[in-house]
This record gives structure tokens, sequence and C-alpha cells, in this order.
């Protein structure tokens, strides 16, 4: 087995407002090792993308608050750092590419300079070895003339272009994890499949880990190893990717697959689930899932069930508990 | 290649050539003024006092002779000089206020926002008046009391910028990437409020002007003989009447140049901000 690089365990981050408590993540576990890829699915304001912020220690504080659990990077508990020592953690062995790239980049400095300013913050080289570094990472991450599109600003490229620039600003100083929150979201299919196909590239090549945040289910498929699939907070399953498009075990993990348009059976209707996310601030004793889940119970409605082992899965559902069957 | 492009197109508007024209006119006149003026700017000649323009005399003379060109060729120096000093002083303090307030929020913010408040609650020339008069009249004691006047302004301003850009994702980006607080503002935030703000100083530099023109006039400012042309409106005013000249020169170039700067910066705004390009 690999060599651990992240485990959370337990992780709470709750957003307060004047009245009520979001708990936006909720009890979350998770393990990534050396070289994996670990997909996060789930729709929106399920609390993928607090998740990630929460290992960089970048949630807004106020509102919102780590309430609890552990963060441990390469064994080292991230929630125990001070802020300075997160700044040393921060785009150095972890680093992040946000969604939308159209906005991920200062619009008044080039992109050369953006880049080069990122290797010399963590690596210390001199200013002209920076800027030589920064052209090799445009080189790596199959940006045509990088000596010119260094010297460019950011409105000059376009999306997929950009969202290049972002990932060679991401691993320029070889980070052990990189958090991907939705990468491919705002580019169109095939710039999405050449980013996908870049970064395992890269993954390989440099043996990071990788924590993808989508709610496209195709892209999980091809990259991820394990994916843990969340519902308002909390895991409601996590598997490897094989067994989870092999046999989906819990009802919103089906749900989902099933909502995948498929090319080679014709539909008159594609397949939804139905409802909305429950009111986070809000939620009942109960399963979380239990209002739009087509095989609910009346135990699904009072009391919530554990993440539990069942078969080569971890699920949340009552349906494989013994209770069920009374 | 994009820089000269966009320095033509500047200069395709009209007014903001205008606007360009009577700026760079003033910045000449007073790097220029000993070569320009035809007489010593203090010099007293009691016996051509109150004389008409002439090709002696441009624009005539003032009571004690002394030429009014001249001496507005030397007020160019002192006008451009308080219009910057001003200007600069309260950029300096409404940045610095601004960001603080605008990046860290909260009770700083509260406490920041609530002393402009109170500034912007008064005329500026009214305390603009009460500061000069406190402080006594002379003319870096009125570039004070109006810098004073002004800075809320830029706090005000730089504060909604980063209000609007905290949250914008390239800010978070570079905390994702390690950056420090104030390498955040420095480097991401302050250069993405630049051009808002260039184009309120240049506009500013004129009210500057006039403002301090208007503690001169009513003795708060530059003192005499010094030549300055806010104090010799006010000198002149006794005069209005029967001799035109003295207060009409003065007066036409805090106009011309208060609407200069107002003309380069309306063509700076329309240069610099894309969402007012094509509407304007």
């Amino acid at each position: 087995m690999e060599e651990v690089i992240l485990e959370i365990k337990d992780l709470k981050t709750y957003f307060y407002s004047d009245k009520s408590v979001v708990p936006a993540v909720n009890g979350i576990d998770l393990l990534v090792r050396k070289g994996e890829t670990l997909g996060i699915v789930g729709e929106s304001g399920c609390g993928k993308s607090v998740t990630c912020l929460s290992i960089l220690r970048l949630i807004p504080d106020p509102p919102g608050k780590i309430v609890g659990g552990q963060i441990l990077f390469k064994g080292e508990d991230l929630l125990a750092k001070t802020e300075a020592e997160m700044r040393a953690v921060r785009g150095n062995s972890i680093s992040m590419i946000f969604q939308e790239p159209m906005t991920s980049l200062n619009p008044v400095f080039t992109v050369g300079d953006q880049l080069s300013e990122a290797i010399r913050l963590h690596q210390g080289v001199a200013k002209k070895e920076a800027k030589q570094k920064a052209i090799d990472m445009l080189k790596q991450v199959g940006v045509p003339a990088p000596e010119q599109r260094a010297r460019e600003y950011p409105h000059q490229l376009s999306g997929g272009m950009r969202q290049r620039v972002m990932i060679a600003m991401a691993i320029s100083c070889n980070p052990d994890l990189l958090l991907a929150d939705e990468p491919t979201t705002a580019l169109d299919v095939t710039i999405q499949a050449q980013i996908l196909e870049m970064m395992r590239d890269l993954k390989d090549r440099l043996g990071m880990a990788i924590i993808l945040i989508t709610h496209d289910m195709g892209v999980v498929a091809e990259m991820a190893d394990q994916i843990l699939v969340m519902y308002a907070g909390k895991a409601v399953e996590c598997a490897t990717v094989k067994t989870i498009y092999k046999n989906p075990m819990h009802p919103y993990t089906v749900g989902l697959l099933d909502s995948i348009p498929r090319m080679d059976v014709d539909v008159e209707k594609l397949h939804v689930i139905e409802g909305v996310l429950p009111d986070l601030s809000n939620m009942p004793e109960a399963c979380c899932f239990e209002p739009r889940c087509p095989d609910a119970r009346s135990i699904c409605s009072q009391k919530e069930p554990d993440l539990e082992q069942v078969g080569d899965s971890l699920v949340r559902c009552w349906k494989y508990c013994p209770e069920w069957r009374q | 290649m994009a820089d000269i492009k966009s320095f033509v197109k500047f200069f395709k508007n009209p007014l903001s050539v205008i606007g360009a024209l009577i700026i760079s006119a003033l910045v000449m006149a007073a790097i220029f003024a000993p070569v320009l003026a035809t007489h010593p700017p203090n010099e007293i000649v009691m016996a051509d006092k109150l004389a008409q323009p002439s090709p002696a005399h441009y624009f005539g003379t003032d009571e004690m002779g002394r030429d009014i060109y001249s001496r507005i060729v030397y007020g160019s120096r002192i006008s451009l000089q308080v219009g910057m000093q001003v200007v600069g002083i309260a950029i300096s303090i409404g940045v610095f206020t601004g960001a603080v307030s605008g990046y860290y929020g909260g009770w700083i913010d509260e406490i920041i926002m609530r002393i402009t408040d109170m500034f912007l609650a008064f005329p500026s020339m009214i305390l603009a008046m009460a500061i000069a008069a406190a402080l006594g009249p002379s003319l870096s004691n009125a570039v004070i009391a109006s810098s004073i006047t002004w800075w809320p302004w830029y706090t005000r301003m730089v504060r909604s910028q980063i209000l609007a850009l905290r949250e914008a994702e390239f800010v978070e980006a570079a905390r994702a990437s390690g950056n420090t607080m104030f390498g955040v503002i420095i480097k991401y935030i302050l250069p993405n409020c630049l051009s808002p703000l260039i184009v309120q100083a240049t506009m500013d530099v004129g009210f500057a002007i006039q403002l301090t023109a208007g503690l001169s006039f009513i003795g708060l400012g530059a003192q005499p003989p010094t030549a300055d042309w806010g104090s010799m409106l006010s000198t002149g005013r006794k005069y209005m009447l029967t001799h035109w000249w003295y207060v009409t020169f003065p007066g036409l170039f805090i106009f011309l140049v208060v609407l200069g700067f107002n003309l380069l910066g309306d063509g700076l705004r329309d240069h610099l901000d894309p969402k007012l390009k094509n509407t304007a």
C-alpha cells in the first residue's frame, strides 16, 4: 500500500448566521494515498467545495468555522497549525485549482508574472530562474508557444488555456496533493477531455494525489480510483470506482448513475432525482435523503443510519441493515 | 503595440485632447515660468498701477503695478503643486484606510466608516475653512485642510472596490497559493482598483485647486505677496467694477484648469473603464 497523504477524520464545518447554523460539512471521513485520485461527487450545495476549502483552512471566518475533526496531512494535523505555517502549505505541498478559469487569474498581470510569482513565493529562486521555470511549466501543461503566452494577459487567453495556466500554477511547486474543484465544469467538452488527460498524465509523472470535485459522473469514472458520494454534508457512500459503477448501493448513488444520459438507449425523458436538497439548517434526526428516496420506509424517517461496511462499500442506508426487514 | 494603439484611441476623443492640452500647457507654464513671464512676479512699479492690458502688460497690472500675466504664470506653479499635494495626501490616507476597512471588515471597518461619515457630513468648504482657520492662515495649512476634507472620498471608493474584489476568485486563488494578507492586498487587490483611482485623482486635482483657491480667496490660504490665483482674485474683488482685468484673468485661469482636469478625467474614465466605453 502506498503512503497515506491525507486523512480526514470526522470533519465538521459549520456556517453561522444570525438565526441558524448550517452544517455544510457534517462529519466527513476520507483517506487519500499517494498517486491516488479521490472523486467527491454530489449535487450543488452538498458540501464538496467546503470540504476542499476546509483542507486549506480557507473557510471565510466569520461566518464559517471548522468546529470539529482532524485533517491529517502526512501525519500532521492541519487544524493545529498557525496561519503562517498554513501559508507555507498552501500552494506548496497542497494546491488548488478553481472552477472558474475565467476569473481565477489576476487580470492586471501577465500570465508569466503570475506563474513566476507563485514559484518565487515558495521556492525562493531568483527572478530570472523563476521566469524560465514558468515557461517550462507552461510547456508541461501543453500551452503552445509558451514564451509568447507568458507575456500575455489573462484576457488574451481562451478558457482552456487559462485553466492550463491555473494547473501549471498549481503544480509549479510539486505539490503532494492537488485539490481540483470542478476543474472542467466551465469548459466545453473537447477541452474537458484534454484537460483531464493532462491532469492524469501529470499525476502519473509527479506522483501526486488528487481530490477531484465534480458533479459529472462521467468525469469521475474517467479519473478517480475512489469515489466519495456526498449528500447534505455527509458521506452516503464510499467505494472504488469499479464497485460503485458495478454495484451502486445507496439509492442516491443509484439515482445519480441513472441520471447519466445514455447513448445506447432511446428514452423520451431523462431520469431525475425528484425534489431538492433539504434545508441544511433544519435537518431532521433521520436519513437526510428520506424525502427524496424511492425506497423509503418508516424506519428511514425515524432514525439516521450509520456509515456501514457492506460488501466492498461503505454505505449510509437502512436498506443494508438488519432493521430493514422488520 | 497595444499601448500605442490605446494611446491613439484616447486622443480620438476631442474633449480629452482639449483637457490634455490645457493640462500640459499648465505644466509647461509651471516649469518654464521664468522664461514665459515678462516681469518678476512681485516687482512693484507704482507708476504703472492698475494699467490696462497692453503689449507691455498682457493682462494689465494690479494696484501695486505688478504684472498680472507674470503673476498668473508663476501662480500656475502654486496651483499645480497644491492640487498634487492635496490629492497625494488624500490618496495616501484614503487608500490605506480604505484597504484596511474593506479587507478586514468587522469592527475596524465600522470605526473607519463612521469617521468618514463624520467628515462627509460637513460641506467640504466649511470643514476646510474651519480646519484652515484653526491651523492658522498659510498655504501649507490650506493644503492640509483640503486634504483632510478629501481623504474620506478615497477611503469609500477604495473600500467599495475592495469589497467587490475580495470575493473574486483570483483573490481566493492567491490565498490558496500561500500569499499573506498584505501580499494579496498589494499584488492582487490594489492594482485592480487603480483605474477608478486614477480617474478620480485626475478630476480631483482640479477640484483641489478650486478648493484651495477658495481658501486663499477668504484669506485662509496663500498670503500676500505670493502670486496665488485665489488671493489675486480676493484682492482684485475691490477693483472688479472699475478695473475688469484684475479679477477676470485669475478667475479665467482657475476655470480653465479645473475644466482641463475634468475633461482629462472624463476622457480617462471612458478610456479605462471598459463598462462605459461604448455607452458614453
